[in-house]
């Protein structure tokens, strides 16, 4: 059985199921690099360029630890765009390049573009022409797509239940339910780009740190998209980048949610959508606190714990207040 | 209507005549300097990219001369570029400002199309008034940049090189005044002669390519006057990319003159195989151009944490080692100091001139 590798890092946390399933009724068994660790960040600070991201710098540690394993195959796709008229980010749209240029021996590469920003015939004959690659009939392939969505749309309910991406793709897989973290007495929106926020070691555990914290939180992929996408109308100018746009409107709608008492926002230094979005939020929010943090590869958990604290203990003074000065208005 | 626009290198002599064209009041932001980089600095988002921030603090000191209205281009990315005049909208409406801003979304290839956003942008113009007033500000910007190419060639060469930046200086500010076609002729005739006239040196010339993100390129006071220091060093700078060829390829769709471009997405490939937004595809093909060219070597600039050239900058190793040509990248920001800029330009050029030395002798031997 042919085996393909697959990065655990970017867009895995959004569409492995897809892939997976995708994969495996093409009669390969699918590979995947171990969870981000301390490894993984070396190798990707040592090969990618210092001034890139460190999401991208952990893709490549990731791309790096698969090479050395017996695969047949790496999976490197090339995601331009995932709807009409929008981007991801330039860097998503020359990756492949951009690990062939600075690994070599890789094994051979399978380059998937996929590109929706005009209509959807070139992403039906990139999934043809990876069909051929495992000797597959003309249809036989577009199926297996098929049902991989399916299975995707599977894994995106769970999300909406309020597991992260990651858990959701643990469970899809098979895990047990974890046990439902709590009690809570804070509710705060966390935002960021899907592959920073859920990588424990990107965010620094920022998921983990506020649940134990006593947060409950609320995750964009909650939110229902045509909620999501009326609000991010509200701005004059159409935000071109897909995360970016989500995250607009996200927290456009969490701040309308009475239930939410403040919004966080992870960015990652070095990143150009985030670079215009955090800041772009930060001027709409007028009635909910709003934290806006920004990581990399040199940030120190402890110092992000205290920053934490310090937010939620900021939500629970104002809650008392303002539930004093209720109580005396109309007392 | 007191219009105002950015600043980029020069484009400020072709921008006054298209506006001063289209019958408007034009108040042109005073030069960049270490005053406008502190207002861009101090009012925009802390990571967004230097052009960004230049813009930001270009627009303040420009409403501060009285300026109500911006003119501004955009874009549908995927590079930040298409976003910056939103944020900048915001920023300086939140600083209480008041004014208009028209923002021109680059028409993909469509020539009629621009032609009527300036039409419309203009005080009562007629279309006629609006095709010739795009000629002549056409005219304007060809001038000069054949003044900025003859600068370019002769600055490594001239010995008194003051006398060079003098004439040089002097005659872009006697085009931007010029309202003539045959004046800019004149001027443009006057003072490549005087350019030429100066004695030069016998020095060996080394020969770099320029390539990266388009304004840090045009904007000399964004890579803190490279090309002037470089010409210094006894370096001749070629760069890939010119206003009039960006605006050939972009907004005329190659309608103007012939492009060069199809041949240099070309030479990109198999480096770069596909668009990455701005100009990343073409910084590898510029560079893969240079090398077959027989430059001594390619010097990559952009602000930092400009996505496409990140990209480019991350497969450019694989460039200069298959096409042998030794490429540096430069990342420019507001914290760059002008003193390890200067090392490091000097460093590249040393290693350029003893490895053109090796091959000469090993030539001669
Ligand atoms: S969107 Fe931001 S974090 Fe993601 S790859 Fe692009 S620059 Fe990096």
């Amino acid at each position: 059985m042919k085996k393909v590798g697959i990065a655990r890092a970017l867009f895995y946390y959004y569409y492995y199921p897809l892939w997976k399933t995708f994969f495996q009724e093409m009669g390969a068994e699918v590979l995947l690099s171990r969870e981000t660790n301390k490894l993984t960040i070396q190798n990707g600070i040592d090969l990618a360029v210092d001034e890139t991201c460190f999401p991208v710098k952990v893709y490549y540690g990731h791309v790096q630890e698969l090479c050395r394993q017996n695969i047949d195959y790496l999976f490197l796709p090339r995601v331009v765009s995932i709807e009409p008229r929008s981007y991801i980010c330039p860097k998503f749209m020359g990756l492949p390049d951009m690990i062939k240029a600075s690994m070599l021996d890789l094994p051979p590469v399978i380059d998937m573009v996929i590109d929706v920003s005009i209509n959807n015939k070139m992403l039906k004959r990139e999934i043809e022409r990876i069909g051929k690659i495992f000797g597959r009939r003309q249809g036989n392939a577009s199926a297996a797509y098929d049902h991989g969505l399916a299975e995707l749309e599977k894994c995106r309910a769970l999300s909406r239940q309020g597991f992260t991406l990651r858990e959701a793709v643990k469970i899809w897989e098979g895990d047990p339910l974890p046990p439902l973290p709590g009690p809570f007495d804070l509710n705060i929106g966390l935002l960021g780009h899907g592959y920073s926020l859920y990588d424990p070691v990107i965010s620094m555990n920022i998921v983990h740190t506020l649940r134990e914290m006593g947060c409950r939180l609320y995750f964009p992929e909650m939110l229902e998209m045509e909620d999501i996408e009326r609000e991010a109308a509200t701005l004059p100018k159409r935000v071109f980048w897909t995360l970016g746009r989500k995250m607009v409107g996200s927290s456009l709608q969490m701040e309308k949610d009475p239930r939410i008492d403040g919004i966080i926002y992870l960015a990652s230094f070095g990143c150009g959508p985030d670079s215009m979005i955090g800041e772009t939020i930060e001027r709409k929010m007028k009635d909910k606190v709003y934290m806006l943090l920004t990581v990399d590869e040199h940030t120190g958990e402890a110092g992000l714990h205290t920053r934490l604290e310090a937010f939620c203990d900021m939500l629970r003074r104002r809650r008392s207040i303002s539930h004093e000065s209720y109580l005396s208005s109309h007392g | 209507m007191k219009v105002t626009f950015p600043h980029m290198g020069n484009a400020c002599i072709t921008i006054n005549a298209l506006l001063k064209g289209l019958n408007l009041e034009v108040i042109t932001p005073p030069p960049i300097s270490k005053k406008t980089f502190e207002l861009g600095v101090k009012y925009s988002p802390e990571f967004a990219c230097l052009p960004l921030k230049l813009n930001v603090g270009n627009f303040i000191e420009a409403l501060e001369k009285g300026a109500d209205t911006i003119v501004m281009a955009g874009g549908w990315g995927p590079c930040r570029f298409g976003y910056y005049a939103q944020v900048e909208r915001d920023i300086l409406k939140d600083l209480g400002y008041e004014f208009e801003i028209v923002i021109l979304e680059a028409p993909d290839h469509q020539v009629s199309e621009l032609v009527q956003q300036l039409k419309s942008l203009g005080n009562n113009i007629s279309l006629w008034k609006a095709i010739n007033t795009i000629h002549f500000a056409w005219m304007k910007l060809q001038a000069v940049e054949t003044l900025e190419k003859e600068l370019e060639f002769c600055l490594p060469r001239v010995i008194d090189k003051s006398l060079l930046q003098k004439i040089y200086q002097t005659a872009l500010q006697d085009t931007d005044a010029a309202c003539s076609r045959k004046k800019i002729q004149q001027i443009l005739h006057q003072a490549v002669l005087e350019m030429r006239e100066i004695p030069q040196s016998r020095q060996q010339i080394i020969k770099i390519g320029l390539v990266g993100e388009i304004y840090t390129i045009l904007e000399p006071s964004s890579n803190y006057h490279l090309i002037d220091y470089m010409g210094y060093l006894g370096v001749e700078v070629t760069r890939a990319i010119y206003l009039s060829d960006w605006i050939n390829d972009h907004l005329l769709g190659g309608w103007i003159k012939k492009s060069h471009n199809r041949h240099i997405i070309r030479s990109s490939q198999p480096y770069i195989n596909y668009f990455v937004g701005g100009h990343g595809q073409q910084t590898i093909g510029y560079t893969v151009d240079f090398a077959r060219r027989h430059y001594h070597g390619v010097i990559q600039i952009a602000p930092l944490t400009c996505m496409p050239e990140i990209v480019a900058h991350s497969i450019l190793p694989r460039v200069s080692e298959a096409e042998n040509i030794p490429v540096m990248t430069m990342y420019f920001d507001e914290h760059a100091g002008e003193a390890g800029i200067q090392t490091r330009l000097e460093a590249f050029v040393d290693m350029l001139r003893r490895k053109n030395r090796r091959q000469d002798n090993s030539k001669e031997a």
